[in-house]
Parts: C-alpha cells; structure tokens; sequence
C-alpha cells in the first residue's frame, strides 16, 4: 500500500515557515539539558557543526566516525565555494534570489519551504565561519572575496583558496574539539554504524564495529542524526572518497526509513578521465574553473587527435557558449555532463579514449596574465599537473563527467526526521534540498544550514515533545540492541565464512557494479538499460553471497569493511534502478532518453512527476514499495529550465 | 600532449612493513609485482598487490587512505625512507609510479612515532594530534548569532597569511620526518592562523600554553630547528610557524595576567 507523505511543512507565508516553526517548537529547560543525550554519526561539514551545536545547547552529544579523526570527514576534499545570499558585490542577489535559483537549479524537484529556508540561512552560515577563524579569500580592501558559480548570474559564492570545504569542515571540527574539551561530546572515532536499535517504536541508539578491533559495541540515546554523507561509491568510481558509503543509512532504511529520490544522482562535468583500469578513485576540476576556463572540442573528428593549440578558433566548436549563450561556461552540472558525453558520443572527443573535452584557459592566461590564473586556481593545476603528468598553464586541461554528488538519500520532512521517530538525517545524507541536481557550491551551504541552525532546533522540539517517553532511559542491556547486536554479528560472520570458499574479490564484484551503473544508470537512463542493471545487479548479489573471497580476520581488516558496504551498495543500486524506472520523465540529472525535447534537453512530466519518490524497504530481494510526497509550487512557477 | 608514459610499465619489487598488532614484533615482507603502469598511483600499485595477496588466500596489507587527492590527511607511508615518499610537496596518494625505475626496491613504513603507535601493518594511531586540537585549537565562537562577516576587515596578506598556516592536513608527515619526532609543525600551524587572524585574540594566550603543553604530554619530541618537518610537509607549511609559536607561548608564559588566570577553573585569559 503506498502512502502520501506528509512532510509537516509549517503555517504562513514561505517567508516566515521557519520563524513560525521556531516560534511553536517546544524547548527543553536549560538546567534539563543535561539529561538528554543525542548521537550524531558522521563527522563532515553537518555532523560535526550538529554536534558541536547541540552540546553548547547543553546536550550530552556522542560522536561517531569511521577514520581516526574527525578532521578526515569527505566535506574536506570540497574545492570551489559556498553559496550566501550576503549580496556584498551589491550585484543584485538576495535570500529570493537564491532560493529562486536552487528551485530552478533543481528542475522544480525540491521542497519549496526546504530551500528557503537554506537561503536564509546562508547569510549566517557566513558569520559564523568567520568567527571561527576561517580563512576565506579576501580582497585587498579586506573584505570578502565573490566568485561565481554554475547556474546563477550572481557572484555568491565564498571560498578558500580551492580547498574551501578544508577550511569549513576544519571550523567545524575545531568547534567540535572545543567540546570535546568541555566534556560535552564523547568522540567515538574508528566506528562505523552497522544499525540503528528502535525502542518502541522511537530510535534509541546504535550498533557500531570498532574498525580497528572488530568489537562490536551498543550505544544508547535519546535521538539519533545520521550525517554520514552520500552514495557516490556506488558506482565504484567517483570523486567520492574510498571510505564513503552508504552503510549507515541503508541500515537506517532496512529498518524502515524511507529512501527519497536514489536515483537523483550529480555527475560533475569536470573531473580528470578516467585512465587505465586499476583506478579506485576519480579526482574532481573545481566547477570554479569554469569562471576562467573555456570547455570546447574541434569541430572536425579528424582533429581530435591533433595538438590543441595547433587548432584555430574557427574549427573549435565552444559548445557550451554555443548551446547556452547566457550562461555559456557556467551552466549548470547535469547540463554541461550531458554536452559533454553528446559531443564525445558524436566522436569529437579527445585523449586517447576519447572520452574527454578541453578546459582551455589559455584565453585567460592571455587576458589576466598566467600569475592572476596561478594565484586563483595554483593548487588545482598543479593537482592536474601531478595526476596526468601534463601541464595547464601550456596545454588545456582534458576533463570529463564523473559521479560528484548524490541528491538523494534518507526521505527526511521539514524538521529532518526520518520516518522513524528520532532519526534525522543531514547533509549529502538526506533527499535534501537540491531536487534532482544541486547547484555548485550548494552542498557546503547546505550540510552546514542542516547542522549549525536546523537540527538544534528541531532535536530540541522533538526531545521536548516526547520528553516523558524520552526521560524513561533506555538500557543498552534492552532486547533491542541484543538483537540488533546479533544480527550484526552474524553478517560480519557469515561474510568471513563465505569468504573462505569463493574466487571473486570484493573489489572485482564492486568494479562490476560500478559498470554497471555507470552505463546504465548514468547520464543517460533508457527503460531497456535499466530492465538489464536490474538483472545484472541481482546477479551480481549472487555472485557476492555465493562467490566472493575474503582473507583476514575480524580485526582491522579494510577488505572486510568494504565488503559490508558492498553489499549494501547492491541493494541500494537495484534500489535506483526501480526508481529510475518508475520515473519515466527526465529532470536534473535524471535524464531518460524516452522524455527528452527535440533539442535534447530534459523534458519533465510535471502532471505525474512533481513528487518526490521514497522507497520502502521490504527484505532482502522482495520488491521495495513507492511512496509519494507532493511537491507543491505555491510560490514559483513551474516552467521549462533554460540557460539558453 | 599526451604523456607519453601512457603504457609503459615497470617491475618492481617491493619491502613492505607486516605487523600484526600494536604488541606484536614487525617484519618486512617482500613482494615483486609486474607490469606496473607507471601513470597508476602509489596507492593504486598497493591495491594491485592486495588484490594479488587475497588471491594468493592471505591477509590484506593494511594501509590507510581516504580521499586520494591530497587533502584529507589518510594517507601516510614511509616510502624510500622519506614521509610520503620522495616527492616534495605530495601526499602518499599523489606519488605516482613514474618516479620510480625499472627493477626498483621500494621500502614502505609506517609512520614511526613513539606518540604514533602502529595499529596494524602500516596503519597508526595519530588521534595525539586530535588531543592538541581539543586543548586550543579554536576561537571558541559558538554556533548563534555573530557580527556581520564583513565588519571586521582583514588585511589581505594577513588572510593570505593565515590561510597558508591552515592549509595543514593534520597528517603527521613532520612527525614521521622528525628525528626528534616532534609535533612542532603541526601545533605551530594551528597557533600561527589564529594568532594572526582578529577571531584568534580572545583566548591566544591559553590557546598556545594548552596546546604546547598538550603536545609534550603526548610523548612528541622538542624542536630542533632541524627542518625536516617543513622538507616533508605536503602543503609546504613554513617552519616560521615554529618561530612564532614560540614568541607565542614565551609572550603567553611571560603575561602576568595569563599566570594569575592558569589558576582559575576556565584556564584564564
């Protein structure tokens, strides 16, 4: 039975839901605090500002991450920005304009109360990384530095160097040590969280393996924030980093949280090609080149193979400039991915395999002078410089589109709880506010709304409102965890004995399932690919109950790490395919060869689409059930996305 | 254009640290792999070599890392006797095959710290560097309200400044190069942006005091002014961020008001 979701968006006009959320939320008293604990699993830019927030409130907060530190969380790796609606270049942005831009940014997929309230929220966002020390660039008046970002016509976006997700994930885990310090946050580092314990129908804790000793181990609160990013690593290759997964809220969905949108997935257009068949990893070009670097192939098949600079500007073919003359360089991911492959599937793409367009920036290099392009973008030519052995400041970058970003994730409302009580979920690991693609420089903005200002609010409500079921204390000793504990334990187990028995290694069955995916649950999506990935999947489950090798003990062992989320990943990439399936229209980065407009481009169906899909997990290898959450557009117009 | 190493490929034979646990005696192990792609990375290499290992039904080399573009911190082998290998300015996960030879012996180690013990193979326990950062490493702002992020300006060049002290990725590659194993780098880096930046002046005397502390309490080394730290440092951070530190903590030693204020319950100052 599929239900409608109700995502409890608040009374009153867009602009003043969340004050009136605010002003109705139930508190907890100060000196009651204390009594309350809450674990946030995940340490990135929304675990590690959630924690530390809620334990200045005065929370007991437990803290979980995989690595050894909680400084080592993915947000680091995030070159090019975050979003603010400061409007300091005076350049005609504001909280609408933000707002307005996301919407559309997102193909009309997203929550309109959502995404307001995160363009409010942007300004603070700002100050507050300010007042932690962030090191953000600024101009030699001292004020801060403004670039610009795909899919807005404003310069909005706030940056470090290119390593701006560094230095606010380093704020935020700075603010998290201070309490830390203070007694008020436990860190539990090493950890991953194999499941989430439900009391009575309200999440009351976890089970979690020391990743070092293999001890499986129980912890008992009164709320519990997943914040533990997205499922990119599906497709084995992405700019995701090796230990990114999505173990944790799957564990969560299994349980019974509803998955939204898994099949809205981002492909960065701009990442360095795929070379050889050993790579694990895939490193992404900041967006923010696009400000300075023009993306072109030659006109002619016959000159993709010559010397770029040996190509005049008549035979070079700037498609983006050309398809898009208003947004020309910048136009949005999902669009500049999709231009990518066509001119590459039209056999004008360069490099060896062919499956690459130039980054040219010799047309700046020339304007601006080559120390005003090493001041803005150093450390990411020479990170191209170090990984292909080639030089930018001569030679145009050869760049391609590769997983970046998942839209989906765990279906959270307005106050980001799951459909279990007491679950929330933050970050790149809720369906979030992006629809079905995300504007650069968003996902900072967004993980940091989610953790600084969103969750101290609406944790302390929901503690407050079940605050007589919630101050009765859970015993980790509860049948509960003892089961949770025990289904854990025989997974882990039954993997090391399987593994004793077959050929196939986690890593050859996971490269498989990336193939998969990638081809046919990538940038294009056709009924027929998808039919086939189902299929492929299923086998492919089957070869890892059945075939897979594993060496090594319980202890610390990476390989059996992987092959936990290996398997979650199999589930989860059956998962998209149904989604992408179901979905039969194209928007974002969901694009489905059966609904495109005669130009190519995205057609959504908004009479039967403008929902968003959350999945219902029903066991291992029975079909999940699709629900629906409405979309409702009360203050933008739906209308055809254009950058032309 | 293209490189033209793009097929070449080398053999190698490889010493890698093996042990067991934190307790057990190491060893190395020896390993020849063929037919090394010399555009693959050094990480990647170590994948082919695991993957050879678990086929041949033995227990995978343990070896960290995580983002694999040089920015998380993860990565941290000794490799030919240098912290992240022979490269300067480059993580382990930025070393690339083509800088080593044909027939080549390549030693890989843990990082070796008495403060940084070895949890298995090639994997250590640097949470002591998590431990300096919880004893000052922040400005103390809290998550509310603040002033506008305009309103207090920032000379460039002191920006500029701060953000090359920050730019540290906490993975303890001046650690593993230091004879003395000292953590002077890494704290220093921390001390330097906040001392610099206006943010950092409300707690800069305890912030300094705290964390040198704490860094002498974990068993990390004094500072000798060898420079090793700064030669291996894969963000390059300057050894002046030492030179500061320690005006820093003698000027905050020195205070009158900061000593009166130690005694108190908060740390003072």
């Amino acid at each position: 039975m599929s239900i409608e979701l109700n995502p409890g968006i608040p009374e009153g006009p867009l602009s003043q839901k969340w004050d009136n959320y605010k002003a109705n939320m139930k508190l907890v008293n100060p000196a009651n605090k204390r009594k309350y604990s809450v674990i946030v699993v995940g340490t990135g830019l929304a675990g590690a500002s959630a924690a530390a927030s809620l334990a200045e409130l005065g929370y007991e907060v437990k803290s979980f991450c995989t690595h050894d530190s909680a400084r080592r969380a993915h947000s680091i790796a995030a070159q090019g920005g975050i979003n603010a609606a400061k409007s300091y270049p005076n350049d005609g942005d504001s909280v609408w304009r933000l707002f307005y831009d996301t919407i559309k940014g997102g193909d009309y997929r997203a929550r309109e109360a959502n995404v307001y309230r995160l363009a409010q929220n942007s300004t603070s966002i700002i100050d507050q990384c300010v007042s932690q020390g962030v090191p953000f660039a600024r101009e030699y008046s001292g004020e801060l530095a403004n670039r610009s970002f795909g899919g807005a016509q404003v310069s909005r976006t706030f940056y470090a160097r290119g390593q701006t997700g560094q230095q606010l994930l380093l704020g935020a885990y700075s603010q998290l040590m201070k309490e830390v310090d203070k007694g008020k946050v436990t860190l539990f580092p090493y950890r991953e969280m194999l499941d989430v314990v439900m009391v009575d129908g309200k999440a009351r804790g976890i089970i979690t393996r020391n990743v070092t000793t293999g001890e499986i181990e129980r912890h008992a609160a009164d709320a519990v924030v997943l914040a533990t990013g997205g499922y990119g690593r599906v497709y084995f290759l992405s700019t995701n980093a090796m230990n990114s997964n999505v173990t944790a809220i799957w564990r969560a969905h299994r349980r019974g949280a509803l998955f939204g949108n898994p099949c809205y997935v981002q492909i960065h257009p701009t990442c360095i090609p795929v070379s050889g068949n050993y790579q694990a990893k895939l490193t992404l070009m900041s967006e923010s080149l696009r400000n300075d670097g023009r993306v072109w192939v030659p006109k002619k098949k016959e000159d993709c193979k010559k010397d770029p600079s040996s190509i005049p500007d008549e035979d070079r073919d700037y498609y983006l400039e050309r398809k898009y003359p208003s947004f020309g360089n910048l136009a949005p991911r999902d669009i500049s991915s999709r231009a990518a492959k066509e001119v590459c599937d039209e056999g004008r793409g360069v490099g060896e395999s062919g499956l690459a367009v130039y980054l040219d920036f010799r047309d700046a290099i020339k304007r601006d002078g080559e120390a005003a392009i090493r001041e803005r973008y150093g450390n990411l030519f020479d990170m191209y410089h170090e990984i292909t052995n080639e030089n930018p400041y001569r030679s145009p970058m050869r760049i391609y589109p590769a997983v970046h970003y998942t839209m989906g994730g765990l279906w959270v409302d307005y106050s980001l709880q799951t459909t279990l009580p007491g679950l929330f979920a933050a970050g790149e690991a809720n369906f979030s506010d992006h629809g079905a693609n995300r504007l650069g420089a968003s996902a900072l903005m967004q993980g940091l709304s989610d953790g600084y200002f969103i969750l101290p609010y609406t944790v302390t409500n929901y503690l407050g409102t079940h605050a007589q079921d919630l101050l009765k204390k859970v015993d980790v000793n509860h049948a509960a965890f003892e089961s949770a504990e025990k289904e854990v334990r025989a997974e882990i187990d039954r993997m090391l004995e399987n593994g004793k028995k077959g050929k196939r290694t986690v890593t050859e069955i996971y490269r498989d399932l990336g193939k998969v995916v990638w081809d046919k649950i990538g940038m294009a999506r056709s009924e027929q690919g998808l039919k086939e990935a189902l299929a492929e999947i299923e086998k492919l489950q089957k070869d890892f109950d059945t075939d897979l090798l594993l060496t090594g003990d319980s202890k610390l062992n990476k390989n059996l790490e992987m092959a936990g989320r290996l398997r979650d990943l199999l589930e989860l990439g059956a998962l998209m395919a149904r989604d992408a399936l179901e979905r039969k229209e194209s928007c974002g980065g969901h694009f489905r060869v059966e609904s495109q407009t005669p130009d190519g481009e995205a057609q959504r169906d908004d009479e039967n689409f403008a929902h968003v899909a959350a999945w219902e997990y029903k066991g291992k290898g029975q079909v999940p059930v699709r629900h629906q959450e409405k979309l409702v557009y009360e203050n933008v117009k739906l209308s055809v996305r254009s950058y032309k | 254009m293209m490189s033209a190493s793009q097929s070449k490929t080398i053999n190698i034979r490889l010493r890698v640290w093996r042990q067991e646990s934190r307790e057990a005696q190491g060893f190395f192990e020896e390993h020849e792999l063929k037919g090394v792609l010399v555009d693959m990375s050094f990480l990647e290499m170590l994948d082919v070599l695991n993957e050879q290992i678990i086929k041949s039904g033995k227990r995978p080399l343990e070896f960290e890392s995580d983002c694999r573009e040089g920015i998380c911190g993860t990565c941290s082998l000794v490799v030919q006797g240098q912290a992240h290998g022979p490269v300067r300015g480059a993580t382990t996960c930025q070393l690339y095959m083509r800088t080593f030879t044909d027939g080549e012996t390549i030693t890989i180690e843990p990082w070796r710290a008495k403060a940084f013990p070895v949890i298995r193979d090639l994997v250590t326990d640097r949470r002591a560097f998590d431990r300096i950062q919880m004893a000052g490493g922040y400005t103390g702002a809290k998550t509310g309200p603040h002033a506008d992020a305009n309103a207090i300006l920032i000379p460039k060049d002191l920006a500029d400044r701060a953000m090359d002290a920050a730019a540290c990725i906490g993975c303890g590659a001046c650690v593993a190069a230091c004879p003395n194993a000292s953590a002077s780098l890494f704290t220093s880096a921390k001390v330097t942006q906040l001392a610099l930046l206006p943010q950092g002046q409300a707690d800069r005397k305890r912030r300094v005091i705290r964390m040198v502390d704490q860094m002498d309490k974990e068993g990390f080394g004094s500072c000798s002014n060898l420079q090793e730290c700064e030669a291996a440092c894969p963000k390059k951070i300057s050894i002046q961020n030492i030179a500061i530190m320690k005006q820093e903590y003698l000027k905050a030693a020195l205070a009158a008001d900061f000593r009166a204020g130690m005694g108190s319950a908060d740390g003072g100052a």
